[in-house]
């Protein structure tokens, strides 16, 4: 389907019936060179740089409902690079390029708005850590600036700056930080990777893998058996439970995240804003909507939903930094699953089994990652080594002690 | 969700914290394979769709219970008082 101003006008006049579908709904073939289990923007990314970058389009992603159906459409569309280990600085900064060059790769809008992301610094400790972490970012090539309160002010400028317990002292920017639209990301890679010729397959669960002298074959589907050279689970979430389907135990737990939107209101908050003394973040949709979250519920889950705790503790935190949302009313609330890892940083990795590749433990943080994370994915399944902004991401780490833990928070998946 | 404890009857789940999967036991030190014992039992878990066995804490009477969960539904099935468990031959300890 291509899209033109011609189109949009004939369209407008004919009733708009003549927009093709943007994809095929593939049916699946007998066999494959590469079958992607998880048909959510990682699984759609990687396909897509399988074909584009190592000219592999002999791929199949393989989506148990509809693509973006899970996480792809549960997020809170953020995207920022402002980490701080050496493991992860590289891989989310080049996730950034990707994203501003995303919508000229894939002529397609995901509208990519770099709005900026300011994370509060609430006490002079928080600060020194922030200017630690600016340092860390500017020293890897990121951009990064640290604010005093006025400098804050200027910019937000109805933000609860002297509430009694946790004043608002100032802010790391991140101006090339900011939203996209996630289901746009969904769409654009589908109609990207089925252009080259990508079998995008809906409504066709995985229920097995198959291996043969500890190799991989194939995978058995609710629409029958694919044979495939290789196979790459990217289906964060449920990693567990296809990990499970090929003997491997992995060092994640499930959680569920909830995220929320209120009411339209006016043009209101203009970048991301992270309250730094508990877990909220906050951004603005086009719509007006404002989109928001922060912890965990806490507990393992697969039920997509949560419970109200979480919901309390979240709107505790928006009111600590910005009271007057108290009147808006939420109109929607969900839950997603989320790969909790044990040390908070992702997996892209080989696994003991011969061309099973493993994509997982995305955290909170698997949209931003959507496009590095397909790059280097794409990579390491096409040239069986990984992406050297990726190599940190190994799954024997957890057993070397090579841990990457942004947080300090140990063992915890909870925590992270 | 609620939670029944054993010590004080049905309450919010406001008031436990939660651990993790309670299957997981401390290795024995001793053993020839503790290293890849120890990896596992620090870092890798089941993580089941399905009913769970897990540690929670309750703050109000500080016990520690193990609750049989569904994640899938997250419906309670039974929830027991924690009993100290004995480690691996040799170590001499408990857990958790």
């Amino acid at each position: 389907m291509r899209y033109s101003a011609f189109a949009l006008a004939w369209n407008a006049v004919t009733g708009q019936t003549s927009w093709k579908p943007a994809w095929r709904d593939a049916a699946p073939c007998e066999s494959y060179d590469v079958v992607i289990v998880g048909g959510g923007a990682h699984g759609l990314a990687t396909a897509y740089y399988l074909a584009k970058e190592h000219g592999i389009a002999n791929v199949a992603v393989l989506e148990k409902s509809w693509v973006g159906s899970g996480n792809a459409g549960r997020n809170t569309t953020i995207i920022r690079s402002n980490y701080l280990l050496p493991g992860n600085i590289p891989f989310y900064e080049w996730s950034m390029k990707l994203w501003e060059g995303l919508e000229q790769d894939l002529n397609y809008n995901t509208m990519v708005s770099q709005r900026g992301v300011l994370n509060l610094y609430h006490s002079d400790l928080q600060r020194d850590a922030f200017a630690r972490r600016g340092n860390a970012m500017l020293l890897h090539g990121v951009d990064a600036e640290l604010l005093d309160r006025e400098q804050v002010r200027a910019l937000v400028p109805h933000l609860d700056f002297d509430d009694a317990r946790f004043p608002i002292q100032g802010a790391l920017l991140q101006r090339r930080g900011g939203t996209v639209r996630h289901d746009a990301v969904v769409w654009g890679y589908a109609r990207a990777a089925d252009r080259r010729g990508v079998d995008i397959v809906q409504n066709c669960e995985v229920t097995g893998i198959r291996i043969s002298n500890g190799r991989v074959v194939g995978v058995d589907t609710t629409r029958g058996p694919i044979r495939a050279d290789k196979v790459a689970l990217a289906v964060a979430g449920s990693s567990s439970r296809l990990a499970a389907m090929a003997g491997l135990r992995l060092p994640i737990e499930s959680h569920v995240l909830q995220a929320f939107v209120s009411e339209g209101v006016k043009p209101l908050i203009h970048q991301v804003i992270t309250f730094g003394a508990g877990h909220f973040y906050i951004s603005q949709s086009d719509k007006g909507g404002l989109v928001f979250g922060g912890d965990l519920d806490g507990y393992n889950s697969y039920a997509q939903r949560g419970n109200l705790p979480a919901i309390e503790d979240v709107c505790e935190g928006g009111m600590a930094i910005m009271p007057m949302i108290g009147r808006l009313r939420i109109v929607r609330s969900w839950g997603g699953l989320v790969d909790m890892s044990m040390d908070g940083s992702p997996i892209i990795d080989r696994t003991p089994i011969e061309g099973l590749y493993l994509n997982a433990g995305w955290c909170y943080g698997g949209f931003k990652a959507t496009p590095a994370s397909g790059w280097c994915f794409a990579h390491l399944i096409a040239r069986d080594e990984p992406h050297r902004s990726a190599v940190a991401y190994r799954l024997d780490r957890f057993a070397t002690g090579r841990l990457i833990d942004e947080r300090g928070a140990g063992a915890q998946p909870n925590l992270h | 969700m609620r939670i029944n404890c054993p010590h004080c009857g049905e309450r919010d789940v406001r008031e436990f914290t939660y651990l993790g999967d309670a299957s997981v036991q401390r290795p024995d030190p001793q053993v020839a394979d503790a290293l890849e014992r120890f990896t596992s039992y620090v870092y890798f878990r089941d993580n089941p769709a399905a009913s769970h066995r897990e540690l929670w804490y309750h703050g109000a009477c500080q016990a520690w219970l193990v609750v049989t969960r569904d994640t899938r539904s997250h419906e309670i099935f039974g929830v027991e008082s924690l009993k100290p468990r004995t480690l691996g031959a040799g170590s001499g300890g408990t857990a958790p």
